[in-house]
Order: structure tokens, then sequence, then C-alpha cells
């Protein structure tokens, strides 16, 4: 505990923490029920789950406004809910149905909601980037204020188009935060067998971009990196790297067996280093939250999930007909 | 009216429209002071400012998904591919991103990005900038693919595709670059997805698009004196095709030839072939449906045999000869 940010010199609100919280468990609560879902064949195809990597997602969201805007990942569930973004939409469209947020078209991996600024999750890994990119861009030319966070993984790191991104968002001084969560596995690949580099932001300076190596499962030091990146991105000083170490507590996705890796390694990032407890721990040692509060947090994030379920399960399937819609505008 | 050439035309189309449209800037390797490979842009720079004629790094990958990003938040680019054979480096942005984005978010997204392509062989630029390959775009649901073949379609066509909100992809014909035409000053519109009769004629209908426009018309010509009429259609754009114009031609003239310099096998010749083979306009026919592409090779560099590669305008005298004798 003695490396955790001390609360009393944040600057946030016991009821903003609280939300921070909250948010963290509507996640990982969402995931484990879209998991029990596909288990009693609800939910088809298959799904990236990023439960134990709540405190990237929603500490990375917290300084942005809703104009702000973010790139997602196939692994993007979580981004989209710290977002902004509507449980009950995103769940139906998993669902594959037409009250879902592609009227049941897009599915886990194409996830976007353009009104709150989430431009969407993406199957292609490091796709998003360049993309973020061209939205940042647009932010400067158009003079209009925003900054636009692409969240992406370590794999993401060894694509041309990481390298180009941070290239073009450098010489043309964006307002573009990049956020890796680094959380050890490109599907099964194993950083150390994937880049002979210490950390990923060692990257950064190869194009002049300010980067940082922060532990992501303590979530203020997620909000404290991304609000130092943000106010750069402000104030027209261009991009910035985040790398964030994390850890995905599922396999890849719902086939993966998880061979690559052992079981010890995942008790210990459970039991240790769990962002959601961890957080819990310090509101409970700071007087910010009591047992009680949580256990009532929990219920509410669990109503929540319920009525999305229900939302969804009694949503009508896409007509046919709209097959062939929404291809060209 | 005065002349320009197709490459001027392509300017004035654009430089129009970004004096009216803020939202519309350009973007591509080498576009700044040096004009651009072919010179295209020459001058822009002093007009609108380095930050709507945007110099890129040389980074396919990214300009490209960078393009994607500002027209979905808001922006219309024009994006040059430097040559059209560098795009397979952007092709995740293209086909992957840009084509899919409005379905599978559900009707929300927009993304009115133009891709400028040069293509095409003849200019002696061997393998690797000289391909045409256009069918491909033609094949992925999303996408818009214009050809224009001469300097005022190029210039109502570019007007059409920036002002689409989807992506289009624009293909430019090195060798149609300093060929003059009649344009008029005034910015003008040619919808995406009418064709456009070159020739009228009854005997024989000539599909063509591109540099073999062009090459099908001094064929006519040739092929008048022998007492041969030729119909020669250009469809201008390929997504969307204009196929009532091409039904009405087949019927009148009752034999068709398809052109393009495109490699023959998986071209785009053998969409409109088929295309007219399922219709009701197969009665009408009097001979096979017969295509003329490029000869399945890379473009080579010996200057004789890179014609040699492509239709010339006596393989289309040739054809439709054949043609006359089924």
């Amino acid at each position: 505990m003695s490396n955790l940010i001390k609360i009393k010199n944040s600057s946030f609100s016991p009821e903003k923490l609280k939300t921070m919280l909250y948010d963290m468990m509507v996640i990982r609560s969402f995931e484990e029920t879209l998991k029990k879902l596909y288990q009693q064949g609800k939910i088809h195809g298959t799904m990236h789950l990023c439960i134990g990597q709540e405190a990237t997602a929603v500490g990375a969201c917290v300084p942005l406004t809703k104009e702000d805007k973010i790139t997602s990942t196939h692994r993007g569930h979580g981004h989209s809910i710290a977002k902004g973004t509507d449980v009950k939409k995103m769940m139906a469209e998993l669902l594959g149905k037409e009250t879902g947020y592609c009227k049941g078209k897009g599915g886990s991996m194409h996830i976007a909601d353009l009104d709150i600024g989430n431009l969407g999750a993406n199957g292609i890994v490091a796709a998003g980037l360049p993309l973020g990119t061209g939205a940042a861009l647009t932010s400067k030319m158009k003079d209009l204020g925003y900054v636009v966070l692409c969240f992406f993984g370590d794999g993401a790191s060894n694509e041309g188009a990481f390298h180009e991104s941070l290239n073009l968002a450098s010489v043309w001084k964006l307002p573009v935060i990049f956020f890796c969560e680094n959380n050890l596995y490109g599907m099964s690949g194993w950083i150390k067998e994937m880049t002979n580099i210490e950390n990923i932001a060692d990257r950064g300076a190869a194009y002049g971009i300010q980067s940082e190596t922060i532990n992501g499962n303590e979530i203020l030091k997620v909000v404290e990196a991304t609000e130092r990146a943000v106010e750069r991105a402000r104030n027209g000083e261009g991009p910035s790297l985040i790398e964030a170490h994390t850890y995905r507590w599922e396999g890849h996705s719902r086939s993966d067996a998880r061979k690559y890796r052992t079981r010890d390694e995942e008790k210990e990032w459970k039991k240790q280093r769990d962002p959601i407890a961890l957080f819990k721990e310090q509101l409970i040692e700071e007087n910010i939250i009591t047992e009680e509060e949580f256990i009532e947090l929990g219920n509410r994030v669990q109503a929540e999930m319920d009525e999305a379920v229900e939302f969804a399960e009694s949503s009508k399937a896409p007509d046919l007909e709209t097959l062939t819609t929404d291809i060209y505008a | 009216m005065r002349d320009m050439t197709y490459l001027e035309a392509i300017r004035e189309s654009m430089s129009q429209v970004m004096r009216k449209d803020e939202d519309v800037f350009i973007m591509g390797e080498d576009i700044g002071i040096y004009g651009g490979a072919f010179g295209l842009t020459n001058g822009m720079i002093e007009e609108f400012g380095p930050e709507r004629v945007r110099n890129t790094p040389i980074s396919e990958a990214a300009i490209s998904g960078c393009a994607v990003g500002a027209a979905m938040t808001g922006m219309r680019p024009i994006l040059e591919i430097q040559f059209s054979d560098f795009v397979m480096i952007a092709m995740d942005n293209i086909v992957n991103q840009a084509a899919k984005m409005r379905y599978m978010f559900g009707g929300k997204a927009k993304v009115p990005v133009v891709v400028r392509l040069p293509g095409g062989s003849g200019a002696g630029f061997a393998a690797q900038h000289s391909q045409s390959l256009e069918a491909w775009m033609t094949h992925v649901p999303g996408l818009k693919v214009v050809q224009p073949s001469n300097a005022y379609d190029a210039k109502g066509l570019m007007k059409a595709a920036i002002k689409d909100d989807n992506p289009v992809l624009f293909y430019e014909h090195k060798l149609l670059y300093n060929i003059k035409g009649e344009v008029p000053e005034e910015d003008y519109e040619i919808p995406l997805g009418v064709a456009d009769i070159k020739k009228e004629g009854t005997d024989i209908t000539i599909i063509a698009t591109a540099i073999m426009v062009n090459r099908a018309l001094e064929a006519a010509a040739e092929l008048e004196k022998e007492g041969i009429s030729v119909e020669v259609i250009d469809p201008r754009t390929l997504v969307p095709l204009d196929t009532e114009t091409i039904f009405q031609s087949v019927k009148k003239t009752s034999r068709v030839l398809v052109v393009y310099e495109a490699v023959k096998r998986g071209g785009y010749g053998a969409e409109i072939a088929s295309m007219i083979a399922e219709s009701e306009v197969f009665d009408y026919l009097d001979a096979p449906i017969k295509r003329l592409g490029g000869v399945p090779t890379p473009i080579p560099y010996n200057p004789e045999l890179e014609k040699a590669a492509v239709p010339q305008v006596n393989d289309i005298i040739q054809e439709c000869r054949k043609l006359m004798n089924k």
C-alpha cells in the first residue's frame, strides 16, 4: 500500500472516487456476464474479455471530457464503458439485436458511439492508432480543442502502423495520447519473446515523444499520467506515449486454453494486483467508503447488469431486409 | 472553351472546391513545394498553405489511417497515394476501416475521403509503379471506384468524389495526365454512376476504361473506314456502375468487346461481361461477349515488351474484325 498515491493528495471528491470504483466494477461484471451468456449459448462468435484491466480503461478516461475521443481495440468493452457507452445497448449488440449500437451488425469488436467520442473498437491490431491520429488532426485543423486517446496493446507496438502513427503525430504535434495496455501477451505471444527492450515506452524516444511507464493496476497512477498527457495535448505540446502494466485474467479469446503461461502467474496477478481490490482497500483505509457501501455498490452493478441482459434478450433481432442497408451513406 | 490537361483539370477541381469548403484539404507525399510526383499539386501550397496542402512523411499506413480518422470526425480529406501500386501498404485502412465503418457501426459513421491513385503502364516505370489494380477495390462493398478518361470528366468526377460521403478511390492514368481537352472554367459536377457514350455506332459496342477509351476511339476511327460502326462507352465509374447505358447499347449493336488495361484474368471486364450475359439483353447478342485485357504478367521495363503487355489500338481493331465475322 505504501506505493499507492495517497488519496488525500488527489483532487477528487469522495463521490468521484466512488464513481471510478463503480465503473471498474461495471466493467468486470459486464465481462463476467458475457462469459455466462456465452457458456449458455446466447452469444455466438467470440469475445475478448478485459477482466483484470479495469484500472487502465477507467483511469485513462477519467481526465477526458465527452468531447474528447478514444479509439479502442478488439478488447474494447472496458474502454467503451469507461467512455460512457450505454451498457444496455452494448449488451444488445453482443446478442446481435437491432437495439444494439451497431444494429446487430458489428458485434463485440466493432462497438462505436461517435456521439460521446468513442470512435470504435477495432478488430485489426494497431488500426486505431492512425485513425486516432486523424481524429486529432481534425481537432487541430478545426481548432476544436479535443484530445484523442488511442488504446492499444503491447502486441500492437510491433506493428508498422504504431511506428508510423507516432512519427506522424509527433511531426505534426497532434493532440493525441498513445495509451498502451501492456498485459504481457499479444494473443499467446509473450512480450519477452516478441520485443527485445525493457519498456515499450522507450520507443517514444525514437519519435521525440514524451513517454512513461506506469503501474496500470493502480487507477490513480493511471489517472495522473493521463492527466499530464492531456494537459500537454491541450497546450499544443503534441502527443504522449503511456505504457501501463496490467494483466488480462482470461485468455485472449474464448477459445484460448492459456497454455503459454502458468497458473501461478495468473494467481499472483489476481491475488496481489487485482485493480478493483487494490482501489477498494485504499478507499476503505482512507475512510472514503465502508465495507457495507462496497456491497451496496456491488448490488447496484448487479441490478444494472440484470437490466441490460433483460433489455438485450427482449429486443428484436434485426430484419433480414437490413442486410444490405448502411453500406453507403 | 479552354483546353486544359487532365492533370490541370484535377488540380482545378480540387482548388475550386477547397476555396469554398474549409473542410476539404489534401495530403500526401511530396505534394507541397515539390508539387507531387507528377506535378499535379504544383502551386497549391502557395495558395492554400501547408495546413491544407499537407506534406506527409513516407508512411502510407499512417497517412491513409489518418485521412480516414479525419474523415470520420468531420473533415473531407483528399489523399494522394503517389503511385497506385503503393496502396497495398494502405490497404488495411481502405478495406478494413474506411469501407466497413459505416456498416459495422450501424450506419452512424460517414467516411468522406477521396484517395487519388495514379496508375497504369506505358511510362517506363516497370512492375512496381505501373499496375492497374482497380478491380481489387470494386470487390469491396463500401468503396466507390472512379476512373476518368479525359480532362472534362476528371474535373467533374473529382467534384462529385469530394462531395460524396463515402470513401472514393479515384484512379488517374499517368498517360492521360498531359492530354488536353475542353474544360469549362466553372465548377461543375458529373454524378458518380453515369456512363458516357464517347462515340455512337451501330455494329459493335466497346466498353472501355481510362486510357483504353482513347485507344478504342482511335480504333473506331480506323474501323469506320472499313465500314464497321463502333459505339464506345466509358462507364467512368466502376462502382456505382451505369448498367442501363451499357444494356441499351448492346440492344442496338448486338456485339460487345470489353477493353481494359488491367490483367484480363479477374479484371473488371469479366464483371461487365457476366453482367451482360446474365441480363435480359443476352438475347440480343449475335456473338459471344469478348474481353481484351492485359497479359497476365508484371509490367516489364523494355518499351516494346511494356506495350505488348496491355491492349494497343491494333489489338482492338483485330478483335473487332474477328467479332464482326462471328
